[in-house]
């Protein structure tokens, strides 16, 4: 068992610590971009494009201009020879299609919603109100909305020309293969081959993107809701030119992001523009609406899965073919989301071969892009269900099936087949752990009874034993994936005079709790107070060098970045009391923020008293600064590998096709804990949206490219009404690949929960010869899916 | 332009306000009471919660001439003197904020749900807080802290000589309560 005290030896870190964030959060007094005001201040508002296709063969917009309060309005035209080409920094393959991605649309649309032209005016009103007045015309073209049809000899063109080997929809193949898949599978007892859909998803963070730009003589400031200040600044300079020393992002309050705050958007491109073109700040919120159309989206994906087991449940061998929905351009990491994918569809399971596929395929429809997981939720969904799948076909349990094919705890290091080192790990225990909580035998005992007495509430259990790669990244490892920037985190600690710590972390927070976090961190490491550490983060001025928040990254990457910086202050502190002390450097001890001398009663020096020494400067140790502060940039060797076993029960009735999960009981293992407060607060919001996956989201577009489900009324973002409570727990197995010991967790409930869920649905309704089902699972799906099972029996029954 | 009077956080306005203002633009806007995010166009989010006479509305559904004549209190006006409220401290303890940018309309509706109950099941507080999204927090701590409050406040109903302080509701139980009062379209739940 691995269960241990949660960061042995400390204090601070592994403690329930309240947020330090939480007071201005509850009182209001928070610092949303939206609520920035700037004298002078104009408003934006972009007039979109209502075809998912069109050419567009006019557009006037002097009648705007003449509205009351409209100091400007502007087309794509206007801006054609400044606003460049939004980016996309993964080009997965060299000859990946890159058709250019204006910020306002000049000759062509290709999705509903995409910008055309734009109105800055006194105020929002009177800016939303002269949308009216612009003319514009459109020649429609035809919508590209499903993958297959597509890539079907003949379909219309997204983009002319630009495809993969030009003249198709088709933007790049990423192959990938380890191990002799033919012969795993010739020789197999079971193959089993699935189709699984992954729906597509909107990220629905509760605050709206909202960006605003001043400009600061030839310098620009600007706001933005987003995960990423220092990628966007650097992105900001490449695709308008403006110099990035110019420019300064400032990332205030976020109001959560799961990806979808992770891009370079039209609107911060052409804020920045509109304030150098008006010489005046300019601000855009967008409405949910505009949001739910031009916020990119994520998953969408087509699965096939095959694979090949001896007739005992052990897995041979799996093979992929993903098409993967790009949509109509290729944004920051549009591509690389399937391809991070790529590694983990083995999971966490042994085998002799694998082979992947992806296509990537254009739409004109929304981009899709990173959304909490990224690749890792739609590759842990499909060997999820299809290992359970295989356990039905054998007739084994699946957590039987699963223990025969899992890396067993002796065995790590291990390397798996798709080439990944997983540093460390204990299935066993977690999987125990939840089978415990959960009460698995009870309920499996339950599931007997309710099908022999033919309930019709019938029970289901699912199963999800999953892992993801986590601490992102090693930059080495981008670097062979073509991405076009590293993975480290940097992170500076300063100790005042006054003994205060103020710690500035490349790592920007929007709802994380880095704040708290990271003084944690810093109290145990300097051995100060924790209300003494201020964090400091999300302004490229205040924190120079990061790379931001996205793929559970901040505690892995960006803590061992403060780590170290912690030990670089600490080395400079011990050289400065040796000398106060008038000691030899290696007789000092440091503990609880004191310098002693080993094997004296002599008195001890602080480490605030060592700053404040440092700062007058009166009499320094040859060599010595007069400050005590230092940085650190980490870049990890490794991906740190969070598992856990999660567990759903959900009770089916077969007659309405109604869903009710019963229970859910999720044992992650996310190595060392710095709070668990924290970590159970991300382990419930990543089961939430996990569970919304298999049950209630997903973006309806119709036939003509019109996203159908476009306001908070039609997609269905779960209520507290709509959920249950959680049994969560964790057993700790430290990651072997940074200090703390951490794995990350920000991701981990969303992978997990997804393929629990419709495993534990479709376990229900084994009895009717049920399979499969197409998330979301409705009450309407559900109900058919029983329908049409019993009518094949039925059928079946009147041929014999 | 239509001109109201109304009271926000205890203090009085007298202003003009374009007759299709909507509340929550308002606040925002005109009285910088930008603690009162805004979260969707369609009335869904909840976000926008504020109490008007003690009673929550969706200040987005709510025009600002229909505040005319009444008391407004939005997530400013919940603690005084520095002293968290009930329900503030409940969310900070039990970890019920991420982001923090549902926290706002969340406790607002909170209160309006244990004025109506106050002593909600764990189901009932669920169904009542259906009005109001959060993407971050899985609504586990929501709960949590509401359950909390709501003893809390409880307590401080039953201490003799308790007065309810300025700007935060009344702890009624439904049969003492009042004629309800909203603006029409502006009923939250
Ligand atoms: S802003 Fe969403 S309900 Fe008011
Ligand atoms: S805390 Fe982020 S939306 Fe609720």
């Amino acid at each position: 068992m691995t269960t241990a005290p949660e960061a042995p030896g400390t204090d601070q870190v592994g403690s329930p610590r309240l947020r330090k964030e939480d007071a201005r959060l509850i009182t209001g007094q928070t610092n949303w971009t939206d609520n920035i005001q700037q004298t002078g201040m104009l408003h934006v508002a972009f007039l979109r494009s209502p075809h998912a296709h069109a050419r567009i063969t006019s557009v006037d917009t002097s009648a705007a201009r003449q509205q009351p309060g409209v100091v400007a309005a502007f087309s794509g035209a206007d801006f054609a020879g400044e606003q460049g080409s939004l980016p996309c920094a993964w080009p997965v393959t060299e000859d990946m299609a890159l058709p250019e991605h204006p910020p306002m649309a000049v000759d062509e649309v290709r999705y509903v919603g995409e910008a055309v032209a734009c109105v800055v005016a006194r105020d929002s009103y009177a800016a939303a109100d002269a949308l009216e007045a612009i003319d514009i015309e459109y020649e429609p073209l035809p919508a590209v909305v499903d993958m297959e049809a597509a890539l079907a000899e003949g379909s219309p063109l997204v983009h002319e020309g630009s495809g993969q080997g030009q003249g198709s929809n088709k933007a790049f193949v990423w192959p990938f293969t380890a191990g002799d898949v033919d012969s795993a599978f010739e020789g197999a007892d079971v193959v089993l081959t699935r189709r699984y859909h992954q729906q597509r998803l909107i990220p629905a963070a509760m605050e709206p993107r909202s960006v605003v730009c001043r400009p600061d003589g030839d310098a620009f400031t600007l706001w933005s809701a987003t995960q990423i200040p220092h990628i966007l600044r650097l992105m900001l300079a490449m695709t308008t030119g403006i110099p990035e020393h110019k420019i300064r992002v400032i990332a205030p309050d976020v109001g959560g992001g799961f990806g979808s705050k992770l891009q370079v958007t039209a609107e911060e491109v052409l804020a920045l523009l509109l304030a150098r073109r008006l010489r005046k700040p300019v601000k855009w919120t967008e409405t949910r609406t505009e949001g739910f159309q031009t916020t990119h989206h994520g998953r969408d994906q087509i699965q096939d899965v095959s694979i090949a087991a001896d007739a005992d449940g052990r897995i041979r061998g799996l093979k992929v073919d993903l098409l993967a929905d790009m949509g109509a351009y290729m944004m920051l990491v549009t591509p690389g989301v399937p391809v991070l994918g790529a590694f983990m569809f083995p999971g966490i399971y042994k085998m002799d071969a694998y082979s992947f596929s992806c296509t990537g395929v254009f739409t004109t429809k929304m981009p899709t892009d990173a959304y909490r997981g990224a690749g890792r939720p739609e590759a842990t969904y499909a060997i999820e269900r299809i290992v359970t799948e295989l356990a039905d076909e054998i007739g084994m349990d699946p957590v039987e099936l699963r223990r025969r094919n899992w890396i067993t705890h002796e065995e790590f290091p291990h390397t798996g087949v798709a080439g990944l080192t997983y540093d460390s790990g204990n299935y066993e225990a977690a999987t125990d752990r939840a089978m415990e909580l959960f009460g698995y035998d009870d309920l499996r005992a339950e599931q007997r009874r309710r099908r022999e007495s033919g309930d019709p509430v019938q029970l289901g259990i699912g199963v999800s034993t999953y892992t993801e790669m986590c601490g992102l990244a090693p930059s080495r490892v981008l670097g062979q994936l073509s991405y076009g920037a590293g993975g480290w985190e940097n992170a500076s600690v300063r100790m005042l005079p006054t003994g205060k710590v103020e710690v500035v972390t490349g790592s920007s927070a929007h709802g994380q709790g880095h704040v708290t976090a990271w003084s944690q961190i810093v109290a145990d490491k300097l051995g100060v107070p924790f209300e003494d550490v201020e964090v400091l983060h999300g302004d490229t001025r205040v924190s120079p060098k990061g790379m931001d928040t996205y793929g559970s990254r901040s505690l892995v990457v960006g803590g061992t970045a403060v780590v170290e910086a912690c030990d670089r202050v600490l080395e400079k502190a011990r050289k400065l009391a040796a000398h106060m002390m008038e000691a030899d450097e290696d007789d000092l001890e440091f503990t609880d923020g004191r310098f002693t001398v080993r094997g004296t009663q002599s008195p001890a020096t602080s480490v605030q008293e060592v700053a404040l020494a440092a700062f007058a400067a009166h009499d320094l140790p040859e060599g010595a600064e007069a400050s005590l502060d230092a940085d650190a940039t980490f870049d990890p060797e490794n991906f740190s590998f969070p598992h856990g076993t999660h567990l759903c029960a959900v009770e089916v009735d077969t007659e309405t096709g109604e869903v009710r999960l019963r229970a859910y009981t999720a044992v992650d293992d996310v190595g060392t804990v710095v709070n668990p407060l924290i970590v159970d607060g991300q382990v419930h919001g990543g089961l939430a949206q996990g569970i919304a996956q298999a049950l209630y989201e997903e973006a309806v577009h119709d036939a003509d490219g019109n996203l159908v489900t476009s306001t908070l009324a039609d997609y269905l973002v779960p209520t507290a009404a709509d959920l249950p409570d959680f049994t969560t727990d964790r057993t700790v197995t430290p990651s072997t690949t940074n200090p703390l010991g951490a794995k990350g967790v920000g991701e981990a409930g969303t992978i997990a929960s997804t393929p629990a869920v419709v495993g534990a649905i479709v376990d229900a309704l084994r009895p009717f010869g049920v399979q499969d089902l197409r998330m979301p699972c409705t009450p309407q799906r559900v109900w058919r899916a029983i329908a049409d099972a019993r009518e094949a029996a039925r059928s079946e029954g009147g041929q014999r | 332009m239509p001109h109201i009077r109304v009271t926000v956080d205890g203090v009085s306005y007298d202003d003009q306000v374009e007759a299709r203002r909507l509340l929550v633009h308002y606040l925002r806007e005109q009285l910088g009471k930008v603690g009162t995010p805004v979260g969707c166009d369609t009335t869904n989010c909840g976000a926008c919660t504020v109490l008007m006479d003690g009673r929550s509305v969706k200040s987005c559904s709510v025009l600002a001439c229909q505040a005319d004549g009444h008391d407004i209190t939005t997530v400013e006006g919940l603690s005084s003197d520095g002293d968290l409220h009930p329900m503030q401290r409940a969310f900070h303890e039990n970890h019920a904020l991420q982001c923090g940018y549902c926290t706002p309309g969340m406790m607002i509706a909170a209160l309006d749900l244990l004025r109506d109950n106050p002593d909600p099941s764990d189901d009932e507080i669920r169904e009542g807080l259906e009005g109001n999204m959060c993407r971050c927090t899985g609504y586990v701590n929501i709960v949590r802290a509401v359950r909390d409050a709501a003893a809390v406040l409880r307590a401080q109903a039953a201490a003799p000589g308790s007065e309810p302080r300025a700007g935060v509701p009344p702890q009624v139980t439904p049969d003492q309560e009042p004629a309800r009062q909203t603006a029409s379209g502006g009923a939250a739940s």
